[in-house]
C-alpha cells in the first residue's frame, strides 16, 4: 500500500495538530496518510554542542523507514539545523523519499507574540506540503501564492498557500503515475493566501 | 534570484559543500563545489560562475589567496567569504581585497539568501550597465578621438576652445579624416549640445532637393509636396546644423545660405512668412574654397562668411604615430562588435600599415581593420588578412630612410616640377592647400615664389 507516512518526533501532545496536519496531506497529494511513532532513536541526530539535531542525520534515519511507504515525513518540535546553518524549517532530500520539518520556529511565540495554535497549524501544514513537494525533484517556485515559493523569513510562509501552482502539480501527478498510483494530487479549487 | 544562475561552493568539509549545495538547489541553483582552492581554479577555468563562496581556512592555499588568484585572473568575479566567528580582521582584509561579503559560520539561513540575492543582482546590474554603455556608445554616434600626436592635439585644442563660443567653423581635410567627428565635438562642447546636431549632406543631393531639404516646405508647394515639411535649418534651431562638403553648393543655394545667415530666417518653399531660427553654423569640406572663389565657382561674401574659424584635420599620413593607437582602437571595438577575439596586431601588419599611405585615411583604417577581423584567424591580425590593395602597396614608401625625410623629399620634388604653383601641386599630391602650406612650413622648404600662408 502506498501512502505518506507521518512520524512525530518530540512533537509533544499535539494529538490535533497531526490529524489536521495528515487531513491537509491526503487531500492534497490524494493518498492516505497514517501516522506511525518513531522505529529509531532520534537522540542520535543531536548535536550536545549546539543543542540541535541535525537534520540531515533525521532524514537518514527516516529514510530507512520500513515497509513499503511511498514518502515518510518527519514531523518534530526540536530545532534542526545543518552543519553550515544556524537553523532549517526544514530538509528534504530532493529528489528522494523523505522530509522533515520543525515547528520550533514556525511558534509566534518564538517571536515574543501570543501563542496561535491555528497558525502555528496552518504553517505547519505548508511546510509539510513544501518539504515533501522538494521530494519530487520541486525547486522554488516563483509562481506567486504556490506552496514551493521560497521562505527565508517565518512570515513569508503566511503569505503563501498550502496547495502547489499548476505547474508544481504536474510535476507531482507525473511522478504518481509513475508510481502507479494514477493521476490523484487534487488541484486547488482557489489559490487563498 | 535567478534560476540560471550559478553558485560554486569552496570548503574543505564534506557537510558544509553538501548541505550548502544541497540548499542551494532547492532554490533552483547551478551548484558545483571544490574542496580545496586547486580544485577550484580548476572548476573556474573549465565554466563561469555567477558566485564563489570560499572558505577562509582550508588546507593549502587559503581562502584569502585563493579569492585574490580568483580576481586576478577575473576582476568581475564576485566571491563571498565563510569565516568562522572571531576571524574578522582576515575576512576585512578579503573585503578590502574586492570580496562581496563575508558571512560568518555558522550561516543564518536569511543572511545567505540575502547576500548571495545582492551579490546576483549587482553582478547583474553591471553586466546590464556595461551593455547599456556599449549600446548607448553605438546609437549615439560618440566615437571618441582618437590620436596623441602633436597633429591631432593642435586640431582637438583648437575644437575645444571654438565649441563654447557660438563662432562659425570651417572643418577642412581629405576625405576620411573625421571631420563630422569634429563638427560633434565642437557641437558636444557647446551650450547648444542639449538640442539637436542636424548634418547635411550637400554633395549627396540634387539642388531642387536639397532647397526643400533645407528650408522645408508647405503643403501643395509643389508637385509631391503632400505635407508640410520642415527643412533643417528649422530642425537645428537651438542646435548645430553641419553643412558637409559645402563646396558643392550651387549659385542659387550658396545666396539662399547667405541670406539665412545674414537675416537668420528662414522661408518653407510656398509659405509667405519667414520664421526666426537661431542656430551655430560648422561646415566641412574636402575642397580648395580659395581656389574655387577665384575661379568664381564659390561666393566669395559667403567664404568669409563660414569660414570664421578655420579647423585644418590632418591626414593619416601626416599623423603616423597615431596609426597603431587608431589600428588597436577598431580592433578592440570591432571584436567586440563581432564577437571576435583578436587580441592584437601583428608586428609585419602593423608596420605595413605605418608604411602604407592611406589616402582614405581614418575611414579606410577602420574598414582595413573591419575587414582583417573578418578574413583573418584570431587572435592576431597578420599582414595577409589586410585588404589586397595595401598588401599590394607594400613597396611604395621605402622602409629605410624616415618618413618625414621621405616626405619631403617628394613634396620638394613635386613642387619643383610645378614649378612651385601651389594649386597646381596640391592637385598633383591630392592633398589642399592649406595641408601643402602647413608642410612647406613644416619641412622648411622655400622658393623665392612661396606666398604667406593664409591665416586660418
Amino acid at each position: 500500500m502506498s501512502e505518506i507516512v507521518l512520524v512525530p518526533i518530540y512533537l509533544g501532545e499535539r494529538p490535533g495538530l497531526l490529524r489536521g496536519l495528515a487531513r491537509c496531506l491526503g487531500e492534497v497529494f490524494g493518498v492516505p496518510v497514517e501516522v506511525r511513532r518513531p522505529w529509531f532513536d532520534p537522540e542520535r541526530s543531536l548535536d550536545p554542542e549546539r543543542g540541535q539535531y541535525s537534520s540531515t542525520l533525521l532524514l537518514a534515519q527516516l529514510q530507512g523507514a520500513p515497509g513499503d511507504a511511498w514518502r515518510v515525513l518527519g514531523v518534530t518540535g526540536i530545532d534542526l539545523f545543518i552543519p553550515v546553518l544556524t537553523y532549517v524549517f526544514g530538509e528534504a532530500q530532493l529528489p528522494g523519499r523523505a522530509a522533515v520539518i520543525s515547528l520550533h520556529r514556525l511558534s509566534t511565540e518564538l517571536y515574543g507574540l501570543p501563542p496561535d495554535e491555528e497558525r502555528l497549524a496552518d504553517r505547519a501544514e505548508k511546510e509539510a506540503v513544501h518539504e515533501l513537494g522538494h521530494t519530487f525533484g520541486l525547486v522554488h517556485c516563483r509562481q506567486p501564492g504556490c506552496v514551493m515559493g521560497t521562505s527565508t523569513y517565518v512570515e513569508e510562509i503566511d503569505l503563501k498557500s498550502a496547495r502547489f501552482c499548476d505547474e508544481c502539480l504536474g510535476m507531482i501527478r507525473t511522478e504518481e503515475e509513475r508510481a502507479g498510483l494514477g493521476v490523484v494530487a487534487r488541484p486547488a479549487d482557489r489559490i487563498i493566501w | 534570484m535567478s534560476e540560471a544562475s550559478s553558485i560554486l561552493i569552496v570548503d574543505d568539509e564534506f557537510s558544509v559543500r553538501d548541505s550548502l549545495e544541497h540548499w542551494f538547489r532547492r532554490d533552483g541553483y547551478r551548484t558545483g563545489s571544490a574542496k580545496d582552492a586547486e580544485e577550484a581554479l580548476k572548476r573556474l577555468d573549465a565554466e563561469s560562475w555567477d558566485v564563489v563562496l570560499i572558505d577562509m581556512k582550508m588546507p593549502g592555499m587559503d581562502g584569502l589567496e585563493l579569492q585574490r588568484r580568483i580576481r586576478a585572473q577575473d576582476p568581475q568575479a564576485v566571491t563571498i567569504i565563510l569565516t568562522a566567528y572571531g576571524s574578522v580582521e582576515s575576512a576585512v582584509v578579503a573585503l578590502k581585497e574586492g570580496a562581496f561579503d563575508y558571512i560568518n559560520k555558522p550561516i543564518d539561513p536569511d543572511e545567505l539568501a540575502h547576500v548571495v540575492q545582492r551579490a546576483l543582482e549587482q553582478k547583474r546590474l553591471r553586466t546590464e550597465n556595461v551593455a547599456l554603455k556599449a549600446k548607448l556608445e553605438e546609437l549615439s554616434g560618440l566615437p571618441r578621438i582618437v590620436g596623441e600626436s602633436r597633429e591631432i592635439h593642435k586640431v582637438l585644442e583648437l575644437a575645444r576652445a571654438v565649441a563654447p563660443t557660438d563662432a562659425t567653423v570651417l572643418i577642412r581635410g581629405e576625405s576620411g579624416t573625421g571631420k563630422e567627428l569634429i563638427a560633434q565635438a565642437i557641437h558636444t562642447g557647446s551650450h547648444r549640445r542639449y538640442f539637436a546636431m542636424v548634418p547635411v549632406n550637400c554633395g549627396a543631393l540634387p539642388d531642387t532637393l536639397l532647397e526643400s531639404e533645407l528650408f522645408g516646405h508647405e503643403r501643395g508647394a509643389f508637385t509631391g509636396a503632400q505635407y508640410r515639411r520642415k527643412g533643417r535649418f528649422e530642425m537645428a534651431d537651438g542646435g548645430t546644423l553641419f553643412l558637409d562638403e559645402v563646396g558643392t553648393l550651387n549659385p542659387k543655394t550658396q545666396v539662399d545660405l547667405l541670406r539665412v545667415l545674414e537675416s537668420k530666417e528662414v522661408t518653407r518653399i510656398g509659405a509667405s512668412k519667414p520664421i526666426k531660427v537661431d542656430f551655430r553654423l560648422v561646415c566641412a569640406t574636402n575642397q580648395d574654397l580659395e581656389q574655387m572663389v577665384t575661379e568664381g565657382r564659390f561666393r566669395e561674401d559667403l567664404y568669409y562668411r563660414i569660414n570664421v574659424v578655420g579647423i585644418h584635420l590632418p591626414a593619416l599620413r601626416e599623423r603616423r604615430e597615431d596609426i597603431p593607437l587608431l589600428a588597436r582602437h577598431f580592433l578592440e571595438r570591432y571584436s567586440l562588435q563581432m564577437n571576435r577575439p583578436f587580441r592584437d596586431i601583428s608586428p609585419e601588419a602593423l608596420d605595413l600599415m605605418l608604411r602604407y599611405p592611406w589616402p582614405g585615411n581614418v575611414r579606410e583604417l577602420a574598414n582595413a581593420i573591419e575587414r582583417a577581423l573578418v578574413v583573418g584567424k584570431p587572435p592576431l591580425v597578420r599582414s595577409e588578412d589586410l585588404p589586397l590593395s595595401l598588401a599590394d602597396r607594400r613597396e611604395i614608401l621605402p622602409a629605410g630612410d624616415s618618413l618625414a625625410e621621405v616626405e619631403k623629399a617628394h613634396i620638394r620634388s613635386i613642387l619643383e616640377r610645378s614649378d612651385w604653383n601651389i594649386s597646381k601641386a596640391a592637385r598633383v599630391l591630392d592633398i589642399d592647400r592649406v595641408t601643402l602650406y602647413n608642410k612647406i612650413r613644416k619641412f622648411e622648404l622655400s622658393s623665392s615664389a612661396a606666398v604667406p600662408v593664409h591665416a586660418p
